[in-house]
């Protein structure tokens, strides 16, 4: 049964639309990663599922119930907030039992939910204290403790881990991946990272100019980019995008030549591509790789060397003037302004036609 | 310590000189002067002669000070709760971001710019029985006006409302500052933990307004313990001296009858009962709420 449903959501602050036409289903359990930049409306999408925000037309349900005419307490969900919003003169114990006080929960139930909450958070020795003797990462813990304590059918997240130093945060990410396992509810977080997005979502929902771009499992998304935009977005470095001319023939995939007069040979299905426009050729550094087997396909200028250790980007741009990054061993030796043959790895590009959708290599036979 | 260091300790203290002379001048001598000046016996012809602490015990002897303080503390306990509420809650209302409450906000904030004089004049219109706002309201609705400016409690109570109504404004900025302290999403996240509109001011704002309202308390206690241009305008004082005022009483005593050493003990006891009143709402009320700075 689907856990969370979301119909044709629209909002708008005055002239400005924020969303517009918004459906997504959430299954039971799911994990599910709003991601997308500034001003995209995850944000708003979030808070009109927790009731913060109204919206202009559509319905929310969750586990059948309609809830977007309800208050936010009414609605059987949680929120961890960005910057935490904990009480500041209720001690760490008051400030996870204040919800479940005012929703008249037996007073024994309280105590025990608060106890085990406290424990699985291991924030049982800081019950006295209040949110201003704690650390960033503690009061992270107390929120999430609130947000559990009332065991709700929905936790939304605000980019939970945006507050954290980098240490802290791929803790923290651990500990949410965890904590998911134990809670018997949905997950929905929002966040502009998309290593948070790819590691803890089950699937992710990209969102752009007040659309949902693609929803799909993380490689999906990643490898499979319904668009440019998505294409662009996710993965780092970004995708190359290179204007590229089909090439007559009778093969089953699609053939393009780029600028500097390189031929691919895609593993897109010729079939499915539009019959005229302009094409764009999608890049991932690690499908061109410098010199390779065949002595490579093309000759590039080097223009920046990454050194990451396990591998090494490299920065480079084609006799046409379009920079293309291309991926390297860890120990290359290649120097800034060398002259490199590239490799293009045809079978694992994309292509994009002129509205920016993306085509594919066929999945491959299982 | 080395002499370098002791030269860095006391060439601080050439930046504050400029300060501390002005504060020492107009401040610390007139104090020390005023304390000397209560244990004489001074008029206005020559200098005092020193009668040690004569001018104190004649003073818990008169009971027309005796009646002046306990009309102060009267006056303070009618205002000081009076005013605090109403302020927060003028807070509370206007505490948005419409043009409305900006128009509001103004409007109840101007009374603050008017003179006593000016202020006094507006409430005799208004509290005067026979020909006043309130008096002639009455006999229109055919009951009998309230005597407010010669009944001795009602008198108090004339004052008590001018003086809400001339020093609202104040209190109210200083609490629409402090609501605005208060971050947004915590009160998001009272909305999502079910609190309802009275717990969330119980539990959230009052809480979070704990600080301003100690000041507004605090300093709205010592002014209206000097209350005094309202009494001598509105009343003089009477009827029989039941809206005399301490100050008025020191007023009376220094600049109608010349008794200015007299007058300055009266001055002495209205200052340490202030210093003791607001020492004793601080500690009171500061005690075990150091660590509700952080969020």
């Amino acid at each position: 049964m689907a856990s969370l449903e979301l119909s044709n959501i629209r909002k708008a602050y005055g002239a400005t639309p924020v969303l517009d036409d918004v459906s997504l289903s959430m299954e039971a359990r799911e994990f599910v990663a709003f991601l997308g930049p500034s001003g995209s409306g995850k944000s708003t999408l979030l808070r009109i599922i927790a009731g913060l925000e109204t919206l202009d037309a559509g319905e929310v349900h969750l586990e059948g119930r309609r809830i977007d005419q309800l208050p936010p307490g009414d609605r059987g969900v949680a929120m961890v907030f960005q910057h935490y919003a904990l009480y500041p003169h209720m001690t760490v114990e008051e400030n996870m039992s204040f919800g479940l006080r005012n929703a008249r929960v037996p007073r024994e139930e309280i105590a025990s939910r608060v106890a085990e909450a406290a424990r699985v958070l291991e924030i049982e020795q800081h019950l006295a204290k209040k949110p201003g003797q704690l650390s960033g990462g503690q009061r992270q813990r107390v929120a999430i403790g609130r947000a559990i304590v009332k065991q709700p059918k929905l936790f939304l997240l605000d980019e939970p881990l945006s507050n954290l130093d980098a240490a802290l945060r791929m803790r923290t990410r651990v500990e949410l991946a965890q904590l998911r396992q134990r809670v018997d509810a949905g997950v929905i977080m929002v966040t502009h990272d998309q290593a948070e997005a790819m590691t803890l979502a089950d699937r992710i929902v990209v969102m752009h100019d007040r659309r949902i771009q693609q929803v799909g499992p993380p490689m999906e998304i990643y490898s499979r980019p319904a668009n440019s935009f998505v294409a662009r977005f996710v993965g780092s470095p970004a995708m190359t995008l290179a204007p590229a001319e089909p090439v007559p023939g009778d093969g089953a995939y699609a053939r393009v030549r780029l600028g500097d007069g390189t031929e691919v040979e895609t593993r897109v299905p010729r079939a499915g591509l539009p019959a005229t426009g302009p094409l764009q050729l999608g890049l991932r550094p690690e499908s061109v790789t410098v010199g390779g087997a065949d002595g490579g396909v093309t000759t590039a200028t080097v223009e920046l060397v990454e050194r990451l250790g396990d591998r090494t980007l490299v920065y480079t741009r084609l006799a046409d003037g379009l920079e293309v990054i291309a991926e390297d061993e860890g120990n290359s030796r290649l120097q800034m302004g060398e002259t490199v043959r590239l490799s293009i790895n045809g079978a694992a590009t994309h292509l994009f036609d002129a509205d920016g959708r993306g085509y594919h290599a066929e999945a491959r036979p299982e | 310590m080395s002499r370098a260091a002791d030269r860095r300790d006391w060439s601080g203290l050439f930046f504050v000189l400029p300060f501390l002379t002005a504060y020492v001048v107009i401040l610390i001598y007139p104090l020390l002067r005023g304390m000397a000046l209560s244990l004489q016996q001074v008029d206005l012809f020559g200098g005092g002669r020193f009668i040690g602490l004569e001018n104190y015990a004649r003073l818990f002897a008169d009971d027309v000070f005796i009646r002046s303080v306990l009309n102060t503390f009267a006056l303070a306990l009618m205002i000081v709760p009076l005013l605090t509420v109403i302020a927060l809650a003028l807070a509370l209302a206007l505490n948005r971001a419409t043009r409305g409450a900006a128009v509001f906000r103004g409007i109840f904030f101007s009374s603050s710019v008017l003179s006593v004089t000016i202020v006094t004049l507006i409430w005799r219109f208004v509290l005067a029985p026979d020909a006043g706002l309130l008096g002639e309201t009455a006999q229109a609705l055919g009951a009998e006006p309230i005597p407010f400016l010669s009944h001795p409690t009602w008198s108090l109570w004339a004052l008590a409302i001018t003086t809400i109504w001339w020093s609202i404004g104040l209190p109210m900025m200083l609490f629409l500052a402090g609501l605005q302290q208060i971050p947004g999403d915590i009160y998001e996240a009272a909305a999502l933990d079910r609190a309802s509109r009275w717990t969330t001011f119980w539990r959230v704002t009052l809480p979070g307004l704990r600080r301003t309202l100690v000041l507004v308390i605090m300093l709205q206690t010592a002014a209206q313990l000097q209350i005094f241009g309202q009494a001598q305008l509105l009343t003089g004082g009477g009827p029989g001296g039941a809206t005399r005022t301490m100050v008025l009483f020191i007023f009376e005593s220094a600049f109608a009858r010349w008794e200015l050493g007299y007058a300055t003990a009266a001055a002495e006891i209205l200052f340490l009962l202030i210093v003791l009143i607001t020492l004793t709402q601080y500690a009171t009320t500061m005690r075990g709420s150091e660590d509700d700075g952080g969020r």
